[in-house]
């Protein structure tokens, strides 16, 4: 189907020579385990914030919102300019000072210095399994790009290879090169490469959104053929019926921008590791704001593609998905589908229906689809290169998160105390192989139970959405207790199952989409607005048993807090810093350009 | 960290310039059918190769953003493992 000639075998090649050779030049540096696991924080800002964003710039991002960007049109772009911009300026300006300035080496760390070892202990566990599930699920996906892509066909041809062996071998190349740069240079290693993945990914995907909107006339093309839903991002917000993503600007800005938002950006270690491993305080506070810019302007590289995708006149696709099937299909909304096939079950090979008997189409195809159709061989290489290295940067931001919570959080804890220094850098390079070990199997165990993998995501989002009440408290009121913050977690997660076992979106079965506690108090117009409020539902509930608890226990004295609370640390001295490296000014900044690009895209 | 990340990403952007470049000039003008009769690995090719060049240039001359006018990373400081 994919047709690869030897130029882009080289780009490939290539590329894969500068991953493992970053790790290899890495290699003599690593000395202690706070080299490996903290890059002995000595990484400039920039090269820290554009690691910040890459390690979130995984595959379920680029192929996500590309997809939602083809579902819901330029509303997509409220997942950046509400659900991550304001959360990056916070942690930034407020929350880098209690991270970096503590000393904790990790997010459950600092857990345990304000609060104590059950708190640190409880969100240490949870984030470990969820980041090794979540590097599995991201591998999964990789292989099941590759299988559908087709480009490994004809190389496996050539050798006599079955091609059923194509999964297991993009399975096995990923986990050992991630396994080998992580091994070889430790954090270090992970944030330079994704550095380098960060360029290559803007690299493969600039020209894609170039052609393609040369191609249908620019910007003022798509807003012509496609409905004016779609290329409004705030017209018709005000109600869940009047805009695609099916949510009210309340649920949108108190569920995705506040709750969802702030709980990923400012407290999942995934990112923060980025910015503690920075060299300096000003530099770890500058790290997300410098991360903020380029991230304000990705929904061009990632959801334009999407909404080009579906603009383009209807042709045969390039993949048809699943095998030999080519349907014209009835649009599911008014506008042409573009170059997006409908979704064929693999099972039946016929194509998915909904409820109402509308074919389901399978967004994920909108990026895959465009590099195909406008890439010629060279440049294609070049495109499939960056959509690799977004899959292996997620990863390896999952493992490089995963070793250091393991080794200092779990194990330096509760398993091996007081051992030397080699013996936790020693662990952390065996917890690296074991992490991708266990990823592998996640990724297996989802090519046979599909529904494992949904359930376990939930299970994810039910554990992160009250963790914002709990720093929030911790952070700015200096009576919060440890017993609150631990009942405040778990009354949070226990309310978000609740919630969504209770309610259900409009057209989902009752199941793994909600009200599987039998009855539906409330029904949603869309999965979306279910997801934010259950999300709304548990900050809420975190935040107010965490209070009352904290009112009814003893609080810690106050000298075991400083710089640990807010109200009893001193603030950094901004005096001599020139006034654009102030993060408070460059908060401003980034706050005004993301106003911008909202008032522009209206 | 020692190691100068601008170096190596100016070295990976300038080879993968020059291999797209040189494919766009002995290519067939076929192949751009699909990219709007744009020959873009030549384009594209030349300014992976420019922002490579930058990128050594900037590594190679000791630019280094995030210090301070001495050349030293803000009150740099080791992490020392804390015993407990």
């Amino acid at each position: 189907m994919t047709n690869l000639t030897a130029i882009d075998w080289i780009i490939m090649l290539v590329y894969f020579v500068f991953v493992i050779g970053i790790g290899v030049l890495l290699r003599r540096k690593v000395k202690t385990s706070a080299d490996f696991f903290l890059a002995g924080r000595a990484i400039p800002a920039w090269v820290c914030g554009l690691a910040f964003i890459s390690a979130n710039l995984g595959a379920q991002e680029v192929i996500g919102m590309a997809a939602s960007g083809a579902k819901y049109g330029i509303a997509t772009s409220h997942f950046y300019w509400i659900g991550a911009i304001p959360a990056m300026v916070f942690v930034g300006v407020f929350m880098m000072p209690f991270y970096y300035g503590s000393r904790a080496r990790s997010v459950p760390e600092y857990l345990r210095l304000r609060f104590d070892e059950k708190t640190r202990g409880l969100n240490a566990i949870s984030f470990a399994v969820m980041t090794v599930f979540s590097s599995g699920i991201s591998m999964y996906a990789m292989a099941r790009l590759i299988e559908i892509l087709h480009f490994l066909d004809a190389p496996f041809q050539r050798f006599g290879i079955p091609q059923s062996y194509i999964f297991h071998f993009s399975i096995v190349a990923s986990a050992v090169i991630v396994l080998a740069y992580i091994l070889l240079g430790g954090l270090s290693s992970a944030i330079y490469n994704e550095v380098v993945q960060f360029f290559l990914i803007v690299a493969g995907f600039l020209p894609l959104t170039w052609l393609g909107l040369k191609n249908v006339g620019g910007w003022h093309g798509i807003v012509q053929k496609l409905p004016a839903a779609f290329t409004h991002s705030w017209v018709g917000m005000s109600q869940a019926s009047t805009n695609p993503l099916g949510v009210d600007v309340f649920g949108l800005a108190m569920g995705l921008g506040f709750v969802l938002s702030f709980g990923y950006w400012c407290t999942d270690f995934l990112v923060v590791q980025r910015a503690m491993a920075a060299d300096s305080m000003s530099a770890a506070r500058r790290t997300p704001l410098i991360a903020a810019i380029p991230k304000m302007f990705f929904p061009f590289l990632v959801i334009l593609p999407g909404l080009i995708a579906v603009a383009l006149p209807t042709q045969p696709a390039s993949v048809p998905a699943g095998s030999v099937i080519t349907v014209s299909t009835p649009a599911a909304f008014p506008g042409s589908m573009g170059i997006i096939p409908p979704k064929i079950d693999p099972a039946t090979s016929q194509v998915v229906t909904d409820s109402n008997g509308k074919p389901v189409m399978d967004y994920d195809l909108a990026i895959p689809n465009m590099l195909l159709h406008y890439f010629p061989t060279g440049l294609l290489g070049l495109g499939l290169t960056a959509l690799l290295a977004s899959f292996m940067s997620g990863m390896a931001g999952n493992v490089t998160a995963f070793n250091t919570v393991w080794t200092y959080d779990i194990y330096q804890s509760y398993i091996r105390p007081n051992a030397t220094d080699d013996h936790y850098l020693w662990m952390g390079r065996v917890a690296t192989v074991f992490g991708i070990a266990i990823s592998m199997v996640a990724a297996y165990a989802a090519t046979r139970f599909n529904n494992i993998l949904d359930m376990l995501q939930l299970v994810f989002a039910f554990v992160n959405a009250p963790l914002f009440a709990t720093f929030l408290l911790g952070m700015f009121w200096k009576r919060t207790t440890g017993h609150g913050a631990f009942v405040g977690l778990l009354s949070g997660t226990a309310s978000a199952a609740l919630h969504h076992g209770l309610t259900l979106s409009v057209g989902a079965v009752s199941g793994i989409k909600g009200a599987w506690l039998g009855s539906v108090l409330h029904l949603y117009p869309s999965e979306m607005a279910q997801n934010f409020w259950t999300a709304i539902w548990a900050w809420t509930a975190c935040f107010s048993v965490t209070i009352v608890v904290s009112l009814l226990t003893r609080p810690r004295p106050e000298n075991e807090l400083v710089g640990l609370v807010y109200s009893l640390t001193e603030r950094p001295s901004e005096e001599n810093v020139k006034w654009y490296l102030r993060p408070a000014i460059l908060g401003l900044i980034v706050l005004g350009m993301t106003a911008l690009l909202n008032f522009v895209f209206w | 960290m020692g190691l100068d990340i601008r170096l190596p990403i100016g070295g990976l952007f300038s080879i993968l310039g020059v291999l797209l470049a040189g494919y766009g000039l002995v290519s067939d003008r076929g192949i751009y059918v699909r990219s709007l009769g744009i020959n873009v690995n030549l384009w594209w090719g030349a300014a992976l190769l420019v922002f490579g060049a930058v990128m050594i240039v900037l590594g190679g001359g000791g630019v280094r953003p995030g210090r301070d006018d001495k050349g030293r990373p803000h009150g740099r400081e080791r992490a020392c493992l804390r015993g407990r």
